[in-house]
């Protein structure tokens, strides 16, 4: 059986074909496409990618009103489920806004919008995500965002760190996020969110294929399940 | 009736905005100006005649969209 994902698609995501072509060059497999009004998702889904971009313009808040268009109610139904779900840039911020996570975005701290290549330490590498990295420390991946400030209050940062819920750390914080955190995994493990881009990472023409194992990470998942 | 939603980033959430409108104002010369915080405000017309009620209709609008309370405080108003 082949892999099965879906790319949500919003009103200004600019990543979405990234996403797919991300899933398709690294872990083959079928990906659909899915706006933002559809209120139901293609059955059987491995994965459902929630991309980069400028959802409704960043109006309101960063993810606010994409986070309650029909398509997530689908999203949050299916992740309560355990389907796997990565929300990437804009896709954290909407995961955040939808309560699938903890937390919020806040604007860069240095007030400058961040695009460049950066350097992660995977901080947890037993997730479905992160397993396929073997023993590699750190990652490249490229980042580009202006709200990409991780803050959570203390009592819930002392809960993400206490149940191992941070994926990846900035090894130079560029935003100014609560203890360098980069991505962080729900706490039943199938829901990701990060700020940088493994999409933007996933071949050697793209400057690092340290995106790529994340996705073939979880082919290895769905065949140890 | 005229509904105003005003919200807030938290005490103790680092506004970077109000930061760096803070510079500015001490660039031009006023420098006794100190916690600048920028906010929203959001202003509609809604239906209804009880203002109670209309409170009510706002607090929920605000939970579930118009702030984030992990983040943001906020205060309504119905006039």
């Amino acid at each position: 059986m082949g892999f099965k994902a879906a790319v949500l698609v919003f009103p200004g995501s600019n990543c979405d074909r990234d996403c797919k072509t991300a899933v398709e060059t690294t872990i083959g497999g079928h990906v659909d496409m899915v706006w933002h009004e559809e209120s139901a998702l293609p059955s059987g889904l491995d994965l459902i990618v929630i991309p980069g971009g400028f959802s409704y313009g960043d109006y309101l808040r960063c993810g606010a009103m994409a986070s309650q268009s029909p398509v997530m109610q689908a999203v949050k139904a299916e992740a309560a489920r355990g389907v796997s779900v990565l929300g990437i840039c804009n896709g954290f911020q909407i995961l955040c806004e939808a309560g699938l996570l903890p937390g919020a975005l806040l604007r860069n701290a240095q007030l400058k919008y961040v695009c460049k290549p950066i350097e992660l330490t995977i901080a947890n590498r037993r997730t479905r995500f992160t397993t396929a990295y073997g023993d590699q420390q750190t990652v490249w991946m490229t980042q580009g965002n202006g709200d990409g400030n991780f803050f959570a209050d203390a009592e819930t940062l002392k809960r993400i760190e206490d149940k191992d819920q941070v994926v990846f750390r900035y090894v130079e914080n560029p935003n100014g996020s609560v203890n360098d955190i980069a991505g962080i995994i729900n706490e039943a493990g199938n829901v990701l969110g990060m700020m940088p881009h493994p999409d933007r990472a996933f071949e050697p023409a793209l400057g690092s294929s340290d995106g790529a194992p994340l996705f073939k990470s979880l082919v290895g998942a769905l065949q140890s399940a | 009736m005229k509904a105003k939603v005003h919200v807030f980033l938290k005490p103790g959430v680092l506004d970077v905005q109000g930061k760096a409108v803070e510079g500015a104002l001490h660039g031009l010369g006023w420098n006794g100006v100190n916690n600048v915080r920028v906010g929203k405000l959001l202003e509609f017309d809604m239906d209804g005649a009880d203002p109670e009620a209309a409170k009510a209709e706002l607090k929920a609008m605000c939970e579930k969209l118009l702030a984030n309370t992990v983040i943001e405080s906020y205060r309504v108003e119905v006039a």
